[in-house]
């Protein structure tokens, strides 16, 4: 643009740049058409392995080890029956419900803590407001390994190692600062006349809260919840750190797949997409926020 | 810089400062500023949790790195030594899990940045099929990390059944065990698979939110597409690209899953989180495994600081 070239009024200048016009945008849709075609082998090329994974899983443990690989094979599912214990006796349900509920407690005692807290920091924003945000991100960026050993101390001296509720408490503190991000963006959206009309008809807080701001937010509530869900549901350290076998959750329990034990292809597939399972469902419902929450907020 | 910006939101939560003085024209003014505290109680049980659970214990941890406990020595339990701090910079294993630590997250945010931004422009043309090729691109990052480290364990890397071997096969070519032969290189190719669609997704906001009115303006006055890929183009993308690098890097440095998963530290791939959770978990050495901690929060803390002045130019910008 600053390259432009001064306006030229003679004809034969104009006819030029039509044309030129017009074969740069043929040439960009040349362009598109090169760019789809790279766009999509890249594509194939990074989702390969999650397409392997899920047709690995759905093949007998003999056809799932052949060297070259037998893409074709017959299908069955006896790798997900080996998940669930058939020939081992050993449950994947009682880590997955630990999971469920470390993920789904935490997650809504996020959005309750989040949603008032939004509030404060943007609807009738407290003073210093913005080093609030940023005490809340600074926090995010402290690694889960800095405060690792006291929480470990502390679990043991007070009888928490292995529970879920410690559990819970502790990812809810780790989604906190993203819930309060993304939360603010989304408050910061609401037209400030719609609050001055709720304190005019003389609702409190709560009810504003609950009668105004709860209904206008609700889709990005969700989409923060869901985020909020696939980081709790994927976190390992902790868990493996702070549970074992009665609190241990899903990602503790695929642990035990890390050490080959024969024929285990198929299973391993499967408990691999079980798992995941939960969290590609609620991240292709949260695609459109997946880039707001995981930049804290900082993309919209 | 967790604890250095918090002394002064604590003093500012706790304060009740009643000097609103200024005068209030407007309703909305008036009732904007109505109440200090009123206003902070929403904020209270969010902020006091969040210290709570992250500050103390990292305070904790600064206390513990200073001290000498060993679980497995409870008798000799004190306070005040710089042993630890020592044994992380002079034992030769641990200086190489801090130069992989450093390797690993330059290497694999350097890449799948620049994977990510090739990837987002051609996803930010118009082709067939653009929005499943983009959520063919997001589907890596909606594994479970474990689960993710197991199948390229397993299903990929695997030297006898696994698929990479098995394309090689089929085209003739050796068959190495990819994870003996190449630790370090496995965890990196790993992680630049898992973490380039993060990259790709933040880089493609920042594409669309390109101005479009300079965008056509540069089009009417003839910039060819590289002259708009240069000057207008990665001028905008400067700060998403530092977004991406640093938020990146901030996640990269604490991975843990796929070097537990993977090659469990063996064969020098250890490094600083794995290194603390085994010093803590195996060695039962909870001073050292604090001063590892320390360390690791110190790089956190370089790369943080330039991070949030990235998302305080964005956010003010945001706010404006």
């Amino acid at each position: 643009m600053t390259t432009a070239l001064a306006p030229a009024p003679s004809k034969l200048a104009a006819s030029r740049k039509r044309s030129s016009a017009e074969g740069r945008r043929l040439g960009s849709r040349r362009g598109n058409i090169v760019a789809g075609i790279a766009a999509w082998l890249i594509g194939i090329l990074f989702v390969f392995p999650v397409f392997y994974m899920v047709l690995t899983s759905l093949h007998s443990e003999v056809n799932a080890s052949t060297n070259p690989p037998s893409f074709f094979a017959p299908l069955t599912l006896d790798g997900y029956r080996e998940f669930f214990g058939a020939s081992s006796g050993a449950s994947p349900w009682p880590p997955l419900i630990n999971s469920a509920i470390a993920s789904i407690v935490s997650t809504i005692l996020v959005i309750l803590l989040a949603i008032p807290a939004a509030y404060a920091l943007s609807v009738r924003p407290i003073k210093k407001w913005t080093d609030v945000m940023f005490f809340f991100l600074s926090t995010k960026m402290l690694p889960a390994v800095a405060g690792l050993l006291p929480l470990y101390i502390f679990a043991r001296y007070l009888g928490l190692l292995d529970n879920i509720n410690y559990l819970f408490i502790l990812y809810t503190a780790m989604n906190l600062p993203i819930a309060v991000w993304m939360m603010r963006s989304f408050l910061a959206d609401i037209p400030v006349e719609l609050f001055e009309a709720a304190a005019l008809d003389g609702a409190g807080l709560i009810r504003t809260l609950r009668s105004v701001i709860v209904p206008i937010i609700s889709p990005g509530i969700a989409a923060t919840a869901l985020i909020c869900f696939i980081f709790a549901w994927n976190e390992l350290l902790l868990a493996n750190t702070l549970t074992s076998v009665v609190a241990g959750t899903a990602p503790v329990f695929l642990t035990s797949f890390v050490t080959s034990q024969g024929l285990f292809l198929a299973k391993v597939c499967a408990a691999a997409t079980a798992v995941s399972l939960p969290v590609i469902i609620a991240g292709f419902a949260a695609q459109d926020k997946l880039v707001q929450g995981l930049s804290l907020g900082a993309v919209k | 810089m967790a604890t250095a910006t918090a002394p002064p939101q604590v003093s500012a939560t706790t304060r009740p400062s009643k000097k609103d003085k200024e005068p209030k024209a407007s309703f909305s003014d008036r009732w904007l500023n109505k109440g200090g505290w009123v206003r902070r109680v929403p904020l209270l049980p969010a902020l006091v949790f969040t210290i709570i659970l992250t500050q103390i214990p990292f305070l904790a941890t600064l206390i513990i790195s200073f001290m000498n406990w060993q679980a497995s020595y409870p008798d000799e339990i004190a306070f005040g030594t710089l042993r630890n701090y020592v044994t992380v910079f002079t034992d030769a294993g641990l200086r190489s899990s801090v130069f992989f630590t450093v390797v690993l997250t330059v290497t694999v945010v350097l890449v799948s940045l620049a994977l990510g931004l090739g990837i987002s422009l051609l996803l930010n043309r118009s082709f067939f099929g653009r929005s499943i090729v983009r959520t063919m691109m997001i589907t890596p990052f909606l594994i479970v990390p474990v689960a993710a480290a197991l199948l390229w364990k397993h299903a990929i890397f695997n030297p006898v059944y696994g698929l990479l071997n098995g394309i090689l096969n089929w085209l003739g070519g050796p068959q190495p065990d990819w994870i003996t032969d190449f630790p370090r290189l496995a965890i990196e190719v790993q992680l630049i698979w898992y973490w380039t669609p993060f990259m790709t997704l933040i880089l493609l906001a920042g594409l669309q939110s390109r101005p479009g009115d300079i965008l056509e303006a540069a089009a009417v006055d003839g910039a060819n597409s590289w002259q708009v890929f240069a000057n207008i183009t990665m001028p905008h993308m400067r700060r998403y690209l530092e977004l991406g690098g640093l938020l990146g890097s901030i996640y990269v440095l604490q991975t843990f899953d796929t070097v537990f998963v993977m090659t469990a530290g063996s064969l020098g791939t250890a490094n600083l989180p794995y290194t603390v959770y085994e010093t803590l978990y195996s060695a039962q050495d909870y001073g050292l495994a604090s001063a590892q901690g320390v360390v690791v929060v110190v790089f956190s803390i370089a790369i943080a600081t330039f991070l949030l002045r990235t998302v305080s130019t964005l956010f003010a910008e945001e706010t404006q």
